[in-house]
């Protein structure tokens, strides 16, 4: 059977975090009453102009040199033509043939390899309305507050080839448009988007395979499934000796499918051509430079870093630079002395666990960096074991207090006086008579219940290592 | 003398002396109106109650001392300029009942200067005519002869001054419709360098090519209004950022050794010899006044038609996509969405309109994008290199405006290439971008004005008003008033 290879390219939309709209004063807050942030120039009245928000082109430029493109010093806007009704104009003024920024790259970290994935060109434009249906009556209403807030496109090479790369891919711009500030990432309310081209090759092939596009994944996990939906769906007509149609396709979280919408025969012609009612955009060298010599350090220049200055695995790294607040977080509490693995740990484990639990972002911890460095000092200087640690940090998330204050108040400091562990040994020795029979006979995994036995008696606070040797000395 | 027969400037001096008051000039202009509209049919809307409002206004400032040169001037607009809480239809069904919440920056202007809006002048649909034909609700009527018509697309606007229904007029033109009318009616009329005036609340028909520009009894007047409508706008970004003159300096300045090019190309087969000559004896009185004639080539001008419809209807085809019945204007209803479109859109607009629609919407297409809308901008670039070429050999050019003098009613209607051959001598100015001005310069034997089209480089409207001044003030064409 034949072997195929999947190729994916992504056209992310990403909402930039303008004040206002790309080409009027308009404000582009989320969440407004429907057509309460509107004027003639986003309604599409007769006779008005845009006028281009230079910051929208400042976080274009600044997106394009975080993804390593080359910006254009001469790029123009572009009309591309259909009739909708949440497109006011009959139009959408987006770029086409002279691109803002061209020619870039990301890097995403799969199986702890890193891989670099082709950006083609990010492109400005302007977003469209809402139509909302389902009223009473057969008609349908439309919102405009969403006409004209900037969108950036990002528009991947057709460089990923699975659909596990593809989120990854996603959550890296994600990262990146976060890191700058220029797009809030938010995917549920559609401030990131992503549109997908999938298609498949017999491995070896160079020429690509007919291609579908994805639409409507708006999480990680939904791009994922729908690409390996997709994946299945065109493998089977493969194998099958059938073609693979072009046409776009919508996922359908609730049934889990892929489903045609509309074919290369109904497409759009959009008939664009360069937009009249807009001068060129120029773009003076001084200008990009200002903005380079700004940018923040990014997700992956921080990666490398985290992995070359703290010795940390690639996916450590990666997971723990994906958001700068993260980031940072971490880096605080290293520099509070605690030891950078050890940090690494705790933090994507049981910090994690413990905001996901509550539903807090890393801004919003109970616990602060130096307090986590504390009770990494108190667990290395054998004042606490670790599994006692693990109650203390949830007793330090849910009151917030020191780490050495807690262990004070409720007595968990670790035993490792002898005497008082061999005692304990001994009463359980005592009472088990049937398990050191069986395991003097043999069954050496029952070490770990007697250590066991031994833990749950001193409430955990036997020092570990002393333990396991006298649990050892006393079944010889 | 009634006040409406009156210039801007003449009527400046009475008002500013006490001698009359704004209202006064309207009563004569309303009376002009009462007396003639129902012949010549200038108007779309005539707003008497609020052109009165304006008028009490207009007394105030001038009796504060803060009058400027429009203070209390009675101005026709043409229809496709967005005034607010006043109906701006662009003489289509399509926004029969639009009333914009917003106004033009070019009326904006006018009302800063505290001008009295005597009404919305007629056009054709969209500015897509050269005769007023094509507008939604009727055909206007030359006021030299009520059988022909006024020329176009601001034929309402031309109409009306050379009726004196009022003192000046705003127009628009994309490949002439202020020109054309002008010449037509025996007015002036000015198209500025493209970038010179905003656009901004001008209902686009082609948006590189339109550009607002005035109508007017004189060349001083026109000046005048240029000085109110000019400059930069914020809400324009393809308004130019260029600093606007004075333009009344240029007036009266000699135009001795100036050099003045004749385009052997505009002096085409089928011309009407009576435009030819008109415009000959033009030629001649610039010489006696000491300037020199000078022929020049304009070598793309056989193209520049096809070129223009191409370009100019692409344009359009997207500009007027807006008006789908969603969200303002007029809606026939349908089964579902595409029927409403269908149906809005067939019923809204009229055939001149759907034509070009459709003309533009070919030439973008995907497969003849390249053959049609490229291919007509390279054309466009030999077509504004070609004015470059010429105008650096001299200072203006000199041509005439329209091959024939105004033609009747229903003469060209049913034969759309015969009607956009008339526009032949004024498209190229606008694919260029460069500024036109066309003045009175003859008449016919039937008693129906000529006009001399003058052509300068960008931005450089001074030697059209200064050469323009110089002819109006050594000829008397300019004092031929319409009998009605």
């Amino acid at each position: 059977m034949t072997k195929y290879e999947v190729v994916i390219g992504l056209e992310v939309h990403a909402q930039m975090l303008t004040e206002t709209k790309i080409f009027c004063g308009c404000s582009t807050k989320f969440g407004a009453e429907p057509n309460t942030q509107t004027c003639p120039v986003d309604i599409g009245m007769p006779g008005v102009l845009p006028v281009l928000n230079r910051k929208a082109v400042e976080f274009a430029i600044r997106t394009g040199l975080a993804m390593q493109c080359s910006i254009s010093p001469y790029s123009r806007f572009a009309r591309k033509n259909y009739f909708y009704p949440d497109l006011p104009k009959g139009y959408q003024v987006s770029q086409y043939e002279l691109p803002i920024c061209e020619g870039g790259y990301v890097e995403i970290v799969v199986d702890g390899q890193v891989k670099s994935i082709g950006i083609t060109r990010i492109h400005m434009e302007e977003d469209a309305g809402k139509n909302i249906h389902g009223g009473e009556g057969r008609y349908s209403f439309v919102d405009l507050n969403r006409a004209g807030v900037p969108l950036m496109e990002i528009v991947s090479e057709p460089d990923i080839r699975s659909p596990k790369e593809a989120a990854e891919y996603m959550r890296k711009i994600r990262s990146i448009v976060r890191y700058l500030g220029v797009c809030d990432g938010n995917m549920e309310q559609g401030s990131l988007r992503c549109d997908a081209n999938i298609s498949l090759r017999p491995v070896g092939q160079e020429e690509l395979g007919t291609r579908a596009e994805l639409k409507n994944m708006n999480s990680f996990r939904f791009i994922e499934k729908a690409l390996e939906y997709e994946v299945k769906r065109q493998t089977r007509i493969l194998q099958e000796g059938g073609e693979v149609v072009q046409e776009t396709r919508l996922w359908d979280a609730a049934a889990g499918v892929t489903q045609a919408m509309r074919s290369k025969e109904e497409a759009h012609d959009y008939r664009y051509f360069p937009e009249p009612d807009l001068v060129p955009i120029q773009v003076e060298q001084a200008w990009v430079e200002g903005i380079r010599s700004a940018l923040p350090e990014l997700p992956d220049a921080k990666r490398e870093r985290f992995v070359s200055r703290y010795g940390l695995p690639e996916y450590d790294a990666e997971s723990l630079t994906a958001e700068k607040a993260v980031a940072a977080w971490y880096e605080e509490a290293v520099k509070a002395g605690g030891q950078p693995k050890a940090v690494a740990n705790w933090m994507m484990g049981e910090l994690t666990r413990l905001l996901n639990e509550k539903d807090l972002s890393i801004e919003e911890s109970p616990v602060k960096p130096a307090q986590l460095a504390e009770m990494l000092l108190l667990i290395d200087k054998g004042t606490i074991s670790g599994k006692i640690a693990k109650t203390v940090f949830e007793e330090m998330c849910r009151s917030g207090k020191d780490a050495g204050v807690i262990v004070k108040e409720q007595g968990l400091l670790q035993i490792s006086d002898e005497g008082a562990i061999e005692k304990a040994v001994d009463e359980v020795i005592t009472r088990s008579q049937k398990e050191v029979e069986r395991y003097k006979a043999g069954d050496e995994k029952l070490l770990s219940f007697f250590v066991g036995q031994v833990m749950k008696a001193m409430k955990g606070k036997a020092n570990p290592q002393i333990l396991n040797d006298l649990v050892k000395k006393r079944l010889l | 003398m009634k006040l409406n027969e009156l210039t801007i400037s003449e009527l400046r001096k009475l008002l500013d002396t006490g001698e009359i008051k704004p209202s006064e000039i309207l009563d004569d202009v309303y009376s002009r109106i009462d007396e003639v509209e129902g012949r010549v049919k200038a108007y779309i809307t005539v707003t008497r109650d609020n052109a009165y409002a304006m008028a009490d206004n207009a007394e105030r400032v001038i009796a504060s001392g803060a009058a400027t040169a429009l203070t209390g001037i009675p101005v026709a607009v043409k229809d496709n300029m967005c005034t607010k809480g006043v109906l701006t239809t662009c003489a289509s069904k399509m926004l029969a009942n639009f009333v914009p919440p917003y106004e033009s920056t070019v009326t904006r202007k006018l009302a800063e200067q505290n001008y009295i809006l005597t009404g919305k002048a007629n056009m054709d649909e969209f500015a897509m005519g050269s005769s007023t034909e094509n507008s939604g609700f009727h055909t206007t009527r030359n006021p030299w002869d009520l059988e022909r018509i006024p020329g176009g697309s601001s034929g309402g606007s031309a109409a009306a001054v050379a009726a004196d229904e009022c003192i000046a007029a705003i127009g628009s033109d994309t490949g002439g419709s202020i020109r054309q009318p002008a010449s037509m009616c025996g007015v002036v009329g000015l198209k500025p360098t493209y970038g010179r005036v905003s656009r901004y609340g001008l209902v686009a028909f082609a948006s590189s090519l339109d550009q607002i520009g005035p109508l007017t009894k004189n060349v001083r007047d026109a000046a005048l209004m240029m000085n109110a409508i000019s400059g930069h706008d914020p809400l324009d970004s393809t308004s130019a950022p260029v600093t606007v003159p004075d333009f009344t300096a240029a007036l009266g300045q000699d135009i001795k050794g100036m050099k003045i090019g004749i385009p052997k190309e505009y002096f085409v087969p089928g011309m009407d010899h009576e435009v030819e000559d008109a415009v000959r004896t033009a030629i001649r009185n610039l010489e006696a006044l000491g300037a020199f004639p000078v022929e020049v080539s304009l070598p793309h001008t056989e193209y520049a038609i096809a070129t223009y419809y191409v370009l100019a209807t692409s344009e359009a085809s997207s500009n007027l996509a807006r008006y789908d019945g969603v969200k303002y204007g007029f809606r026939a209803e349908g089964r579902d969405l595409l029927d409403m479109y269908k149906n809005t859109r067939a019923q809204g607009f009229g055939p001149e309109v759907k034509r070009r629609i459709m003309l533009g919407t070919y030439a973008l297409s995907s497969g003849y994008y390249d053959a049609y809308y490229k291919k007509g901008q390279q054309v466009r670039t030999l077509i504004k290199q070609d004015f470059d070429n010429a105008l650096r050999e001299v200072d203006v050019i000199v041509t005439p405006t329209a091959p024939t003098p105004a033609f009747k009613i229903g003469e060209k209607a049913t034969d759309p290439l015969r009607m956009y051959l008339s526009d032949i001598c004024t498209i190229s100015v606008n694919l260029a971008g460069a500024p036109a001005l066309v003045l009175p310069c003859g008449s016919t034997h039937a008693g129906l004005p000529v006009g001399l089209q003058i052509i300068g480089r960008h931005f450089d409207e001074e030697s059209l008003l200064k050469v323009a001044y110089a002819y109006e003030q050594n000829t008397e064409w300019h004092t031929r008033r319409a009998q009605l």
